[in-house]
């Protein structure tokens, strides 16, 4: 199995005209996933051509697609930053259980306003400013790469882009497929946490193994760590990036910094160690590590 | 981005908040013209973004226009923080009878503006927070209502007895909040708030930083951006649109995403080295990008190694391959590249690079050994 999304997720995408939400929605439909209609306001009524011929519709609401293609259970959102969270609204105004909003650089008080509608209207958030999920072999919600991933027994949780890629790369090499990635975000409000992950992949008996990969800056990591101490019947490892990172500077993604003396490496790396998850010193090693606990 | 100190306190008047008055002066003539203007005592300020202006003898009192202009004359130039002071802030000193803290900031708990608010002002307020944490006060704001009234009068009571100190310190709130959303603010903080022995409460101080994501619609914030204070290379990073933090080491790093970014400089150090920086080029391979990063990195003389690590996932490796050619034709790059490309198309990626005259490994962890031994 896999979690938040499988090759039956009907997806809508949001920004389905644009330069990378077109790029993206043909990789997304090439790898299978069933991508149902696309949203740009003003460009309602024209057809998105996918690959192999394959074409939706684009509406110029998100109501809209919803009513014509028989529900969706995602939305994608490839939106400029400026109107991002107002797309993350009008998903779950429609009623869209689960929106990946992609989009990097949206205002933090936009977003304070966004997760809280989304709350009360009972969406889940995956990001922003997240690379999305993929579910090997199934489906992909997001902007992960197919050919680095393959079907397997790891779930994996991460706060950025490419350091997942280079995970994932090590892992599929040596062997360990997955049963979902899932890119949480680098901004400091996200809407699916780490445990949000954890509570999921604990419910899937396909996986039999978890890797995090953190970064300094918040409390995610910590939360995770306790949570997965009291709660997490199957192994973890643990990765944090920014070890070297100065205090008080922000490290590329908005929610990497540190702030006083909370959020940094140390105290991550410790809270993973006390709740007994091991945690790689390089990002070669989380895959070596996952596959001493699953006995390879 | 933050904003000096009188900048800061222009956005509070703006919203309405009662702040001492003050003016900025960058000679000794000027602190001593303004501290005639005021007449009797005035404060000098150092502007600087930096806390501890104070500790570092950036903020003195002067009792008259003499002393004012010597103190002047100290405080220019002085470095804080690694930060050199070119502009003070005059202000005319205040009676102080009570010091009193209030901030505002974004909790990622929460997900939701926070107030703190503390009676016990004027001291550092993470050290309040860690010793006495019942006399810190918070207050989560839905951001869907903004601060009410009742809120803003809840914690004015957490900080005075005094019933026409609590309805000013109220007004105060309110108007710290509407500062904090009218700006783009991720924090907002008045340390100390004062009252003074005749009974006014106002701000003598004022913390602001703007969430870097608001600035493109706030065009009137952005003016305020001192580039003159900002570190080497990263006013240059941000035309450029590259993500930039200078270290202190000396193997250059140029990475495609942050967290890998950061997971690169982790390794340089594992392995013994000491990365010169932090640098996303992103997801482009455009060449500008290259060129810029590579200008930006070689600026620092202790650069020893540039380090290139590449995951080609959505970017493709030779296009990135193509643009370092580009830029190592563009510019006179003085050290030694070490390359490390990995995913989409990296065979070819190899070969442009090898035709260029430049090697290119598979693995994150031998490009890094590679790049500490040429550092050593």
């Amino acid at each position: 199995m896999s979690i938040f999304a499988d090759e039956n997720t009907r997806v809508i995408v949001q920004g389905i005209t644009g330069r990378d939400g077109s790029f993206h929605t043909r990789q997304m439909m090439a790898y299978g996933t069933q991508v149902v209609a696309g949203v740009t306001p003003g460009k309602g009524g024209r057809r998105f051509e996918g690959p192999d011929g394959i074409a939706v519709p684009v509406f110029d609401t998100v109501a809209d697609a919803v009513a014509e293609t028989g529900g969706a259970d995602a939305a994608v959102i490839y939106v400029p930053p400026a109107f991002a969270a107002s797309a993350i609204m009008e998903a779950a105004d429609a009623g869209v259980g689960f929106v990946v909003c992609v989009t990097e650089g949206i205002p933090v008080l936009d977003m304070t306003r966004a997760h809280a509608l989304a709350r009360d209207r009972g969406c889940r958030v995956l990001g922003p400013n997240c690379p999305g999920l993929i579910s090997p072999g199934k489906a992909k919600l997001g902007i992960i790469p197919g050919n680095i991933v393959e079907p397997g027994p790891v779930g994996l949780i991460s706060r950025s882009g490419t350091l997942t890629y280079e995970a994932v790369h090590h892992l599929t090499r040596d062997g360990l497929g997955q049963t979902t990635c899932v890119g949480i975000g680098g901004d400091p409000l996200i809407g699916t946490s780490f445990v949000d992950c954890l509570e999921a992949f604990a419910a899937d008996p396909d996986t039999k193994a978890v890797a995090l990969i953190g970064e300094i800056g918040g409390t995610a990591e910590q939360e995770a760590a306790e949570w997965a101490g009291r709660h997490l019947e199957i192994p973890a490892v643990g990765f944090i990036a920014g070890r070297t990172a100065p205090p008080g500077k922000r490290m590329g993604h908005a929610g990497a910094i540190i702030s006083g003396a909370a959020g940094t490496a140390e105290e991550k790396t410790k809270a993973f160690e006390d709740n007994g998850i091991p945690v790689a010193r390089r990002p070669a090693e989380i895959s070596k590590l996952v596959g001493e606990l699953l006995g390879r | 981005m933050n904003l000096h100190e009188y900048q800061a306190k222009e956005l509070f008047r703006q919203a309405g908040m009662p702040v001492n008055p003050g003016e900025v002066a960058s000679s000794p003539d000027e602190v001593r013209a303004l501290a005639e203007k005021y007449g009797g005592t005035v404060v000098v300020k150092a502007q600087v973004h930096s806390g501890g202006r104070g500790k570092a003898g950036g903020v003195k009192l002067a009792d008259g226009p003499d002393e004012a202009a010597e103190h002047a004359e100290t405080i220019l130039g002085m470095e804080i923080s690694g930060l050199v002071v070119e502009e003070l802030l005059v202000s005319p000193a205040e009676k102080i009878a009570t010091e009193a803290y209030v901030g505002v900031l974004v909790d990622r708990e929460g997900q939701c503006p926070v107030f703190m608010v503390s009676a016990e002002g004027g001291v550092d307020i993470e050290e309040v927070a860690a010793t006495n944490p019942d006399a810190v006060h918070k207050l989560r704001v839905d951001p869907r209502y903004g601060l009410m009234p009742h809120q803003a009068y809840w914690m004015a009571t957490r900080l005075y007895d005094e019933p026409a100190l609590v309805r000013q310190c109220a007004k105060v709130l309110s108007g710290l909040y509407d500062a904090f959303t009218r700006n783009g603010a991720s924090m907002a903080e008045v340390n100390p708030l004062i009252s003074t022995e005749d009974g006014q409460v106002k701000a003598i101080d004022a913390k602001v930083s703007i969430d870097g994501n608001e600035l493109f619609r706030r065009p009137t914030v952005e003016a305020l951006r001192d580039t003159a204070s900002e570190e080497q290379g990263a006013a240059r990073a941000r035309e450029a649109g590259l993500s930039f933090v200078k270290l202190d080491g000396s193997v250059g790093c140029c990475v495609n995403g942050a967290g890998l970014a950061m997971a690169t400089m982790d390794l340089v150090k594992y392995y013994g080295g000491e990365p010169a920086n932090f640098l996303d080029i992103g997801g482009s391979s455009n060449p500008d990008k290259v060129v810029a990063a590579l200008e930006i990195i070689t600026a620092d003389p202790n650069v020893k190694v540039i380090l290139f690590n590449i995951f080609g996932g959505i970017t493709r490796c030779d296009d990135v391959a193509r643009g370092i050619v580009e830029a190592a034709g563009r510019i006179d790059i003085r050290v030694p590249l070490v390359i490390r490309l990995t995913g989409t198309n990296e065979e070819l990626a190899r070969e442009i690079l090898a035709d260029a005259g430049f090697e290119a490994v598979a693995s994150m962890d031998e490009v890094v050994q590679a790049a500490v031994r040429v550092a050593a």
